[in-house]
């Protein structure tokens, strides 16, 4: 299919042109959809580049020889070289490129906290503040590109002979799915199990489609099932299928079962109805189509005045849907202030254009209930930030008497998951730390049982994408190794 | 796949269904539960595993017409049809061990569930007592089958059309009184018959347990909306049951936590089936 498209036309360079970098320009701002219009659907907030945008974008780029950018990059893309061939107009070559270090670049170009990664440690910052290249927003326009001109093709470049080695991946989340597509290429046979009943993870139940459409999530999939992936859902490890059986039958086996257990806070009232935990919320929502009033079978509470307990990615996009189902009010209630929130700048920012209300140094205590059982209120206390905890953050204290009552129809507790014990309950001799975070040899993803690779969040405990992106890949190259050894040698963790 | 092999309508609102899940089948335990999603954009509902059959790959299902996703799966779906997901089996099965005389109730639509729990205790070589309650006669079924599952079997009706007059919780009473050794008692139905048992036994001190039947997204574990308060703490009823000692279940909470949808659930059956609601199937 083609891919080059009229250069000079976008006011580009053209082949074997010398490029003029346009680095003291400003960086192209992305397009989104106005506030007044997003608040009302579901459809994509950030519009993405077209071609020539793309292309002007990446002419600010300095494609220097030792990019700090690459050494930002958890995968080390070689970003220069993809920037560069946008420039040239080899937009499916350039996200080609992308894929030989990172699976899942359309997802990645969206949902990486890209202004503490490879855009904070752009050259560019420093001539040019606050105007890093758009990294992240180029590789999504290339990827996307890509998917939407010549999917198949491209997977049918890395088909390499096969292996006769079976391989089971465990889970269809980014860590999965990475993994799944390395050793597809590889020349293994690889069986994909999935619990639900659509591949994914938390790219299908819990970003929401304003953020991240599903039509790309299904898009990279196919991508990997193109690469010759077997996925069959509906198969819940550990239930529909004995853990040994799985072990029995494989050469190697990869647990990706990520962080799926939503964290509480135990205090008085969380039993109540309408308050939900943000795993319950966003899998109404996201996955079960909640948001589409008519058709959807899945029902979910309407708030008029809604409370969100955290401040990570989870908190921002539940804020956000609840402005979109008609909340008059929405408010992050946050025990930390705005520099600790670990939530990606671009969200935060969009979730307070769209009304969000910030409620800051504050924690939920109890929640108060009406006489069938259905939440009314929240009694919060005012916290001070204390010496720095272990993770460096101030910790906050409690302030007496500082009490007093937020009202609220609805309450969402975003405050993390932690990893699903049913593979470690199911799988004796495999050890975990608190419980439930598997043990890993972090070269080799070793676990303590042979056979068995683990990585992504469920070895440790809620990350992000691009981190269970990393550990399918690297755990790939890792259990080929393994496969291919004849003494099948383990390096179990310390 | 999941393709409906059988449908028997066995009374008024109550439907049998046989469905090829051949992993499923083959791993189903007493007490377990499976999710069932009619079509894509469907709910994902949550049915107790009335038998199965690992020969055939099949798993059988009886559900009442009383919500949305069962009027549709009810009325709309065939032998032959295929249904878009089926999920299982889910849950920790029942404690099945040799515990001496067990009594197993089934209210209403809880006949069904009882079935393999009552197969599993006689198999461990317990003396099981069933008792199962109707409404009314021509509200019956299964009962030959539970009669060949268990040592002894009572059949109560509300009217008195069929059996003893009377509800499961009365027949309890009459054999206790009467003083027969019990060890251990199996609930399962309507949440108010379950409370009701809880209530008539826990001053007796009898090991008593039920299987809670509460609203579920996902069923692994993933959600928390099933989450229950027992024993003073929170559980989640997809994962750490659905069996729990019914003594320690806060039932208040679990009958609130029940009724959250009901507004959203009752508006999407008036738009879409014209109030077909078999209402007078709920017992009590
Ligand atoms: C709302 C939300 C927003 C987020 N936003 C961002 C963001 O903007 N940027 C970012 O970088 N990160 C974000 N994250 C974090 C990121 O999504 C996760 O770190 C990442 O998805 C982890 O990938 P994973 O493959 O390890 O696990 P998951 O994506 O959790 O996938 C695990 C999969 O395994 C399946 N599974 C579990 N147990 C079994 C079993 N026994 N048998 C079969 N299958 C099983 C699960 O159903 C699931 O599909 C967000 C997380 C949430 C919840
Ligand atoms: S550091 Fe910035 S300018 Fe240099 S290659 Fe990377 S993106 Fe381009
Ligand atoms: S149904 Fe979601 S955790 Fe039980």
């Amino acid at each position: 299919m083609s891919e080059t498209i009229d250069i000079a036309a976008l006011n580009g360079v053209k082949e074997g042109e010398k490029k003029r970098p346009r680095s003291k320009e400003k960086r192209l701002e992305i397009a989104c959809q106005t506030v007044e219009a997003r608040v009302r659907n579901y459809d994509e907030v950030a519009l993405g580049y077209g071609p020539a945008e793309a292309v002007a974008e990446s002419m600010r780029c300095l494609e220097c020889p030792k990019p700090r950018c690459v050494v930002a990059c958890p995968v080390h893309i070689d970003i220069p070289t993809f920037i560069g061939l946008i420039s040239r107009g080899k937009f499916s070559q350039a996200a080609e490129d992308i894929r030989q270090y990172n699976n899942l670049p359309s997802v990645c170009g969206r949902v990486c906290p890209q202004e503490n990664l490879c855009e904070a440690a752009c050259i560019v910052n420093d001539t040019n503040p606050k105007n890093p290249i758009a990294i992240g927003r180029l590789e999504r326009f290339a990827s996307d590109w890509q998917l939407t001109h010549d999917v198949r093709d491209a997977a049918s470049v890395h088909k390499r002979p096969a292996t006769g080695f079976k391989i089971a991946v465990i889970g269809s989340g980014p860590a999965g799915l990475s993994c799944s597509a390395d050793l597809a290429k590889m020349g293994h046979s690889v069986d994909l199990f999935e619990a639900l009943h659509k591949p994914g993870g938390v790219l299908m139940y819990g970003i929401p489609e304003f953020r991240l459409p599903k039509a790309i999530v299904q898009k990279e999939i196919e991508y990997v099932k193109a690469l010759g992936v077997t996925m069959e859902c509906n198969v819940v490890v550990g239930r529909t299928l004995p853990v040994k059986e799985v072990l029995d039958s494989y050469d190697a086996v990869f647990v990706a079962s990520g962080a799926g257990f939503p964290n509480m806070m135990n205090i008085p009232g969380e039993n109540l109805n309408g308050v939900y935990s943000a795993n319950e919320f966003l899998t109404r929502v996201n996955l079960m189509k909640a948001w589409k009033n008519d058709s959807a079978g899945t029902p979910i509470r309407k708030p008029r005045k809604a409370v969100v307990v955290g401040a990570g990615f989870t908190a921002f996009d539940v804020v956000r849907i609840a402005l979109r189902l008609g909340a008059e009010e929405a408010s992050i209630v946050y025990r930390r202030s705005r520099e600790e929130m670990p939530g990606r700048g671009e969200e935060i920012e969009h979730s307070l254009e769209e009304g969000a209300k910030f409620v800051l140094l504050t924690n939920p205590v109890k929640y108060l209930g009406d006489e069938n059982g259905f939440v009314r209120g929240v009694v919060v206390q005012k916290m001070d930030l204390g010496e720095p905890d272990s993770s460096g953050r101030r910790r906050p204290v409690p302030i007496k008497g500082s009490e007093y009552e937020i009202e609220c129809d609805l309450v969402v507790v975003a405050i993390g998951q932690t990893p699903n014990v049913l593979i470690p309950s199911n799988l004796p001799g495999l050890a975990t730390r608190w419980g439930s975070v598997i043990k890993v040899n972090r070269e080799s993803y070793m676990t303590t049982v042979p056979k068995v690779f683990a990585g992504g969040d469920a070895i440790t405990g809620a990350a992000t994408v691009i981190l269970a992106t990393r550990a399918g890949r690297e755990a790939a190259r890792s259990m080929d190794a393994y496969v291919r050894d004849p003494a099948r040698t383990w390096n179990p963790p310390a | 796949m999941y393709t409906i092999t059988r449908k028997k309508v066995l009374a008024s609102g109550v439907i049998e269904m046989g469905i090829l899940a051949p992993r499923i089948a083959k791993a189903h335990k007493p007490g377990q539960f499976l999710m069932v999603m009619n079509r894509e954009e469907s709910e994902r509902i949550p049915l107790t595993i009335a038998d199965s059959d690992p020969a055939k790959g099949e798993v059988t299902i009886v559900f009442l017409e009383v919500g949305r996703s069962t009027i549709e799966l009810g009325e709309d779906f065939k032998e032959g049809d295929s249904l878009f997901a089926v999920v299982g089996p889910l849950g920790t099965p029942t404690h099945i061990e040799p515990f001496g005389t067990v009594v197993v109730m089934g209210g209403g639509l809880g006949v069904a569930p009882i079935y393999p729990i009552c197969k599993g205790l006689k198999a461990a070589g317990n003396t099981v007592v069933t008792i199962i309650g109707y409404r009314r006669k021509d509200l019956m079924f299964w009962h030959d089958k539970l009669a060949g599952a268990s040592t002894e079997t009572i059949v109560t009706t509300d009217d008195g059309s069929f059996g003893t007059k009377g509800f499961v919780t009365d027949a309890l009473k009459t054999i206790h009184d009467g003083g027969r050794a019990i060890d251990r008692i199996i609930a399962i139905g309507p949440p108010v018959m379950m409370r009701a048992v809880s209530n008539l036994t826990q001053p007796w001190g009898i090991p008593t347990w039920v299987s809670l039947n509460t609203i579920m997204v996902d069923g692994t574990g993933m959600c928390g909306g099933c989450r229950v308060e027992i024993g003073k703490e929170s559980k989640f009823v997809c994962v750490d049951g659905p069996d729990f000692d019914a003594h320690l279940v806060n039932w208040d909470e679990m009958f609130a936590r029940m009724k959250v949808y009901t507004a959203e659930e009752r508006a999407a059956i008036l738009a879409n089936h014209e109030c077909k609601l078999h209402l007078d199937n709920i017992k009590r």
